[in-house]
């Protein structure tokens, strides 16, 4: 009863025209930023906070404008996933997967309208699960420790085996290559600097958002450039603008599923909007079974990564807001944002600065609104920007990137190594290695690593912690399950068809 | 994208505007960290204080660069920015730990001008609220007794000033700190919360950063802080390590550095506009704001302090059995 009344209060803070207006802003800029390839919601806030501080917005309105970019970016990176096949930002590499085959295939339209509609559940459901479980899942945040972190982080590797595909040497290559990339930098177990080769710029690793537009972005321009004869790139939307509603029902189950893994695996510290996507996308094509056409088209590949990275990125907030811990990438920058107003998010936020935290959820149900509005009608106002011809657009997204990766670190060296890894990833691609292993063994990495020694630092070597705790079993268990059971079930399958052949 | 490139042309334009009249003019003050941690604090602080007292016409310009505790800041403004009389780098206690342990490059504590620290926080050592610990020589004598139940978290590596006050409290106790257990956190925030989630018993962390953590409602108690005197404010009533017998002194102070070609004259013009600042009651008011406990030195008095402090480092982390960087 309290929260409803918490939460009423809160609308009325969201809905002042003030605040209504900068959650429009926020929401159209963050389309934009995250259609962007190479921008994405790190960017977008962090280049909107100092802007806000500027502007001397209360703290409420400011975090309200953060949120809604950040919302906005996590349904604008679909947009560019689909019709361009370059993801607009990490959260949407695996909507590229069936998203842009969807576009090929003649179906641009119903891809980007299922997308916003299980993007615009994912987001409900996840801030409805803010409202429900904040304080419950404080409680349950704390019991994560190492050994928790690292059974998680096996959990998601073990999901990632599902997206290994036709070429499973290849995809393990590749997320065997990011792992090597993640072990580059400041050891943060030892203070050791590891394969820097002395160089201070190595010193903090290499940036996630250098990897990804390297690999993503730059590798993309390379392709675009080497096919500058043919229309590659931009898919016009043509045909049916909207999803039907069987295709609505098809999808439902799987939308509501996603939604709640990426929800969940937002609220875990660390695991991000990336992860849940690809979590989600690998759940539900080994759910499908041969009866999924997962790479070349699925619409629930679609409908399953949008649902689950909008979802993550609003679960993010809750660790943000009940520990001061945040999620993601984008909510540490928001913590940030907070500690200029000298406000520290942690348990005590919800009894101290109510407006603030309840305001702020208001804020997301009506942003969500708002951006699903922006979404479907006006998409084609969107894809205006991604209609340039190939020619303007290639040096306008190396253009675009370049200044997203300066604006990280302001040094020309993480140019040179974007554009370094740039032409590793184009020479890996023409290979037909796949790109998304080497992301996820790149983000996956560190935090494995990292976990599973400091576990073993609190036992000295003993690997009994690994699993001691309730949560670190039931990871295992799931771990385990995902490796094992569905080649069972596809045996199973084989032999039923056998059977039923014979 | 118009509004984007409008943003990008705006941020490359001030990028070019600099390096014109005196020190003062159009500044900029590096911060060599992401947005958001402290080094972004120590430059905001510099900013509204700076605009407040109106020793600035326009407002300062923040810049982010970054890298190993302000390393890549260190090398960039050394090589590359040597003489640009305006631009103001913030450093720490940390920065200058590293410094110490070679982490730097090839640059050591004499490549830079120290121009004013503006304040400082303190080590401090944190259990959780309903932990059975309730002060330094409980917490010795529960080292000694079992090393392994007590696990310190820390929101840095080993040789990082979180490990070197868990190292002192170690060695201070005579325990030899390499048999204590010891576990780096990614930042103090996952320290904290390990050290609620019971997955680690002591945290040896700040003292700004554990009352703010307590004023939002962590479950979080300090047994020490480890400062020369009591500090201010709501840790009045947690005794000092000294107090308790430990002979240990953690400050880790916050301030800034320019370039080694800046002239003399603009150095002096700098250090003076700093000590007239940090003379006014709206600058004290602005740093408490920020969580820093009184420390203001500049000019040749911080230069000196500096270096002290940096040999100081050195010595520790040779003791210690850690690397560490050669002096020229």
């Amino acid at each position: 009863m309290d929260t409803l009344q918490f939460l009423l209060g809160g609308f009325a803070v969201a809905l002042t025209p003030q605040n209504l207006m900068v959650a429009a802003t926020g929401a159209f800029i963050g389309t934009i930023v995250g259609m962007l390839p190479g921008l994405g919601p790190i960017n977008g806030v962090a280049i909107l906070m100092p802007l806000a501080f500027a502007l001397k917005l209360p703290p409420e309105t400011a975090l309200i404008l953060l949120a809604a970019v950040y919302m906005g970016c996590e349904y604008g990176g679909r947009i560019s996933s689909i019709l361009l096949n370059v993801p607009g930002d990490a959260g949407a590499i695996m909507t590229a997967l069936d998203g842009h085959p969807m576009a090929k295939n003649g179906l641009a339209g119903v891809a980007l309208s299922i997308s916003a509609w299980s993007s615009f559940i994912g987001a409900l459901i996840a801030t409805v699960g803010i409202v429900l479980f904040a304080p419950l899942l404080a409680r349950w945040a704390l019991a994560f420790g190492p050994a928790e972190y690292f059974a998680l982080m096996c959990f998601a590797f073990a999901c990632i085996t599902g997206l290994m595909g036709d070429a499973p040497v290849k995809a393990a290559l590749a997320a065997v290559i990011g792992l090597s990339l993640s072990t580059v930098g400041l050891d943060s177990n030892s203070g050791v600097y590891r394969f820097t080769g002395g160089d201070v710029h190595l010193s903090d690793g290499i940036q996630f958002i250098v990897v990804v537009i390297g690999v993503f972005s730059v590798s993309e321009i390379l392709l675009m450039l080497e096919q500058h004869r043919s229309s590659a790139g931009l898919i016009h939307i043509s045909g049916r603008k909207l999803f039907n509603l069987k295709e609505m029902a098809f999808t439902w189950w799987c939308t509501l599923r996603s939604s709640v893994v990426g929800f969940v695996v937002g609220v875990l510290p660390g695991a991000g909007a990336t992860i849940a996507s690809a979590m989600t996308y690998s759940m539900e094509k080994r759910l499908a079974g041969p009866d999924g056409h997962f790479g070349d088209g699925d619409i629930r590949g679609v409908a399953a990564p949008e649902a689950a990275n909008n979802a993550s990125a609003a679960g993010s907030f809750v660790p943000m807001l009940t520990l001061g811990v945040p999620g993601s990438g984008t909510t540490a920058v928001m913590v940030g944002a907070l500690s200029l107003y000298n406000i520290t998010p942690g348990p005590a936020l919800f009894t101290q600065n109510p407006t603030l935290v309840w305001g702020l959820i208001a804020s997301l149900f009506i942003a969500n609104v708002m951006l699903l509005v922006i979404n479907i009608p006006m998409v084609g106002v969107f894809t205006k920007v991604l209609r340039l011809p190939n020619w303007a657009l290639a040096p306008g997204i190396l253009a675009v990137s370049a200044v997203g990766v300066f604006s990280v670190h302001a040094t020309t060296f993480d140019l040179m190594l974007m554009s370094g890894l740039g032409m590793v990833g184009y020479l890996l691609r023409k290979q037909g290695m796949p790109m998304a292993p080497l992301i996820l063994g790149f983000v996956l990495g560190d935090l494995m690593e990292q976990n599973l020694r400091r576990a073993l630092s609190i036992t000295n070597g003993e690997l009994g912690i690994l699993v001691e705790s309730p949560i670190s079993i039931g990871l295992w268990i799931g771990a385990v399950a995902m490796v094992v059971v569905p080649p069972l079930m596809r045996l199973r399958a084989h032999r039923m068809q056998a059977a039923d052949a014979a | 994208m118009n509004r984007k490139a409008a943003l990008m042309t705006l941020v490359l334009a001030c990028a070019a505007a600099t390096a014109v009249a005196g020190p003062l003019d159009k500044t900029e003050c590096i911060a060599p960290a992401k947005p958001g941690g402290g080094f972004d604090l120590t430059c905001k602080l510099a900013q509204s204080s700076l605009m407040q007292g109106k020793f600035v016409a326009d407002p300062m310009r923040i810049t982010y660069m970054p890298g190993g505790i302000g390393a890549v800041a260190y090398n960039a403004i050394v090589a590359q920015r040597p003489a640009e009389a305006n631009t103001i780098v913030a450093f720490s206690g940390g920065s200058l730990l590293n410094l110490a342990q070679g982490k730097f490059g090839r640059y050591n504590e004499n490549d830079v001008h120290w121009l004013a620290a503006v304040g400082s926080d303190f080590g401090a050592i944190i259990v959780a609220e309903g932990s059975p610990l309730k002060s330094m020589k409980d917490l010795v004598a529960a080292v000694k007794a079992d090393p392994t139940k007590v696990v310190f978290g820390a929101g840095g590596t080993v040789g990082s000033q979180d490990w070197m006050k868990a190292a002192l409290t170690a060695r201070s106790a005579g325990l030899n700190p390499k048999s204590m257990r010891f576990v780096a956190f990614e930042g103090g925030g996952e320290a904290i919360t390990a050290l609620q989630g019971g997955h680690v018993q002591v945290y040896s962390g700040d003292a700004s950063e554990a009352e703010q953590q307590m004023k939002a409602g962590a479950k979080i108690r300090v047994l020490a802080v480890m400062s020369d005197k009591r500090l201010e404010g709501s840790l009045a009533g947690v005794p000092t390590a000294k107090e308790q017998g430990f002979d240990i002194e953690w400050p880790i102070i916050r301030g800034f550095y320019v370039g080694p070609k800046v002239s003399d004259a603009d150095y002096k013009v700098w250090a003076d506009t700093f000590s007239k600042m940090m003379a006014t009651p709206e600058f004290n008011k602005l740093r408490v704001e920020r969580g820093l406990f009184p420390f203001a030195k500049t000019g040749p008095e911080l230069d000196a302090y500096v270096k002290a402090r940096v040999a100081y480092y050195r010595t520790l982390a040779k003791d210690f059995g850690l690397n560490v960087a050669v002096a020229k």
